[in-house]
């Protein structure tokens, strides 16, 4: 604490104006609700790098103000002006869904506000929609199911069964995963959302006699098909893809023996091999005594991403260009390796295809192959920045 | 033919779990006149304490002896606390405080085991296909769960129309004060009729462990289905309820596995998976709908 105190001291005086006021970043995110575990890991990730550093980010003191949308658009929305009435904050992060950033993100953005998004990036944001005020620090949301497409047609699956909830982040994974795969659609077919019993579509998928299943299940619908699915004796017969939503450490903890095998699309894995991938998953497990999460790692990648262009900036955030700059640069280690930002402000990553893994009695994935390497969202195209 | 088959079976299964949850609700609604939302809570419970037991001891059979009067003993406690009070109010106050009791059971359970959803695993002894017929294999634990559905209601028949408590059961639902004067303490007699309900919900709770993801709020999903099922089957009787939960349960999973093809054959358009989604999903409102036409007060009134 001590040596701490010294170096903060030296800091005051070396910059005595801009070190005694801490940057203010608000998190909107879900914290309560059945999802509430994924808002948990993204400001437990996110409050890992800050810790790490003894409450600063590249060097500058920040203080993380975080608050519970409730899964609520309306929710989300009313926390965000908050933020930016009342604290004046200028970086704000964190949202976990499609439906919650759409409300949010639109109107902050046309202030002087900076939003780094740690989960939920729906294509309106990310084509038309695009705005410099705007980053995607995790993924484009199709992304995840591209890269399970592109992968499903290497292996040479002919013919492919797809189940989606009926919504509209439904058919746009849909849309993803058929933007890369080159085969058959055996059925496709729109489940009610929030179903729990999915007999009926694993007796008709059966009868359509597929190569491979890909389903977009995301939350308890997702544990509910594998477990039936696998108690219907299919699994050894027709092999399951999804993106990585079904298969986080928490929710295949849920799920059990029956996700062994399956292969899913991430950006990021617990395996991957590089120096703060390592770093953060020893470091994660020993504060908070859990694996991490795929939403733990964009949590912790978007921390270490600020903390990168406020170093550049010196935490002056006045001349909010050169911020906007420095993000756009990033220049920080991600947990991932490689990472850059396109143009429309979302990254250029490898993606992988993991397998569900039994380890130390519980259940994870490991990296099987990359399949993409500097991979470009399907919409930066049409962003005109 | 065999898929049709399949599906009938999954149909029947889906019903007998509506039956089991709509079989306590339905007592609950005819008998005390209480309108009961939290009845999913129990539900919930039962599923939870079920998945707990089950997975310490590893044995399932436990799961189910700990789960059942887990419930029973939850509803009771409930009944004496909180709807005691409720019987003479109007509607309106018994849904607001029993909607209370869900957001108290789910942010309960929240606090006691976590977010996380639970893990339960369907036993050994019945984790495997049985051949019914050649080319259709059904999963054993399934078809358990029609056996036991089945047991229950041939039970509960048994106990309204042998047994001296279900004659005072029935009696209390058509006139509580004359019965209450008989010499009848109709008081407990809510009491056990309460607890007997909420134990029903249990066993679905805990046998649909397996099945589904043991999460908070998993009450709610069913809770709505179980309320179609009552209302077409008519408040207050047993013998609706089963009906009902069979015919809801065969309507919505016969629309979910039919329809989708039916409509590829009228429209070749892409859309068609997409109008059978929504159709499939308000077959059994439809069907509600059509049956309250026909009959108003349902299949099987109980006071007719």
């Amino acid at each position: 604490m001590k040596k701490y105190c010294t170096i903060l001291l030296a800091c005051l005086l070396a910059t005595p104006v801009l070190a005694a006021e801490p940057v203010k970043i608000g998190m909107v995110t879900t914290l309560s609700t059945k999802a509430g575990y994924l808002g948990e890991d993204i400001r437990d990730g996110f409050q890992l790098a800050i810790d790490q550093e003894a409450g600063k980010l590249g060097g500058v003191a920040v203080d993380l103000m975080v608050e519970d949308d409730g899964r609520k658009p309306e929710k989300g929305k009313q926390i965000a002006e908050r933020f930016i009435k009342k604290d004046k904050v200028q970086i704000l992060t964190g949202i976990v869904f499609s439906n919650v950033a759409m409300a949010v993100v639109p109107k902050v953005v046309r202030q002087d506000v900076v939003y780094l998004s740690t989960n939920a990036a729906p294509s309106k944001l990310a084509g038309k929609g695009c705005n410099s005020n705007y980053f995607s620090v995790s993924y484009q949301n199709d992304n995840l199911d591209e890269v399970v497409g592109k992968y499903v047609s290497e292996v040479g699956h002919k013919s492919v069964y797809l189940l989606a909830p009926n919504y509209p982040a439904g058919k746009d994974h849909l849309a993803g995963f058929k933007r890369f795969y080159n085969g058959n659609i055996a059925g496709e077919v729109y489940t009610k959302l929030g179903q729990s019993d999915y007999a009926a579509e694993i007796a008709t998928l059966r009868a359509a006699k597929p190569e491979a299943v890909f389903f977009f299940l995301p939350g308890g619908m997702g544990i509910n098909f594998l477990k039936q699915y696998s108690q219907a004796g299919l699994s050894k017969d027709i092999p399951v893809y999804g993106p990585a939503f079904s298969f986080d450490e928490r929710i295949l903890k849920a799920v059990g023996p029956a996700a062994l095998g399956v292969k899913n699309g991430s950006q990021w894995a617990h395996d991957l091999d590089n120096p703060a991938n390592k770093q953060f998953v020893q470091a994660y497990q020993k504060a908070y005594g859990r694996m991490p999460t795929l939403y733990a790692s964009q949590g912790y990648d978007t921390a270490r991403l600020i903390g990168s262009a406020l170093k550049a900036v010196s935490g002056d955030l006045t001349n909010l260009e050169a911020f906007k700059a420095a993000v756009k640069n990033a220049d920080f280690e991600s947990v991932r390796g490689n990472f850059s930002f396109g143009t429309n402000q979302h990254p250029v990553q490898d993606l992988y295809i993991r397998e569900v893994i039994s380890k130390d009695g519980g259940f994870t994935n490991k990296t099987v192959q990359k399949v993409f390497s500097n991979h470009v969202d399907a919409y930066a195209s049409e962003c005109k920045m | 033919m065999l898929l049709f088959f399949e599906q009938c079976l999954n149909g029947l299964q889906l019903g007998i779990m509506l039956f089991l949850m709509s079989a306590g609700l339905t007592l609950v609604f005819g008998i005390m006149r209480v309108i009961n939302l939290a009845h999913g809570s129990f539900y919930m419970i039962g599923a939870y304490v079920g998945a707990t037991v089950a997975s310490s001891t590893g044995s399932f059979l436990l799961g189910i002896v700990a789960a059942l009067p887990a419930a029973a003993c939850t509803g009771m406690l409930v009944e004496w606390i909180v709807l005691r009070r409720l019987y003479n109010r109007d509607h309106l106050d018994q849904v607001l405080a029993t909607f209370g009791l869900i957001m108290f059971f789910n942010e309960l359970t929240r606090i006691i085991w976590g977010r996380q959803p639970l893990f339960m695993d369907v036993p050994p002894w019945l984790n495997h296909g049985v051949d019914l017929l050649p080319g259709l294999t059904y999963p054993a634990y399934r078809l358990a769960v029609i056996f036991v559905g089945l047991s229950v209601a041939l039970f509960l028949w048994l106990l309204f129309s042998k047994t001296r408590l279900g004659m005072q059961i029935r009696a209390g639902a058509v006139n509580r004060e004359i019965v209450a004067a008989l010499g009848v303490n109709i008081t407990l007699l809510n009491t056990l009729v309460f607890g007997l309900g909420t134990l029903l919900a249990g066993l679905a709770g805990v046998m649909a462990g397996p099945i589904l993801a043991v999460e908070s709020g998993m009450g709610e999903s069913i809770l709505i289905l179980t309320f179609v099922v009552i209302v077409i089957g008519g408040i207050g009787s047993i013998r609706g309820a089963l009906a009902g939960a069979i015919l809801v349960g065969m309507v919505d999973t016969l629309g979910r596995a039919f329809l989708p093809t039916l409509f590829h054959i009228f429209f070749h358009s892409t859309n068609a998976d997409a109008v059978a989604a929504s159709l499939s999903s308000m077959g059994i409102y439809i069907l509600m709908a059509v049956i309250l036409v026909w009959k108003p007060r349902g299949l099987f009134p109980a006071h007719s």
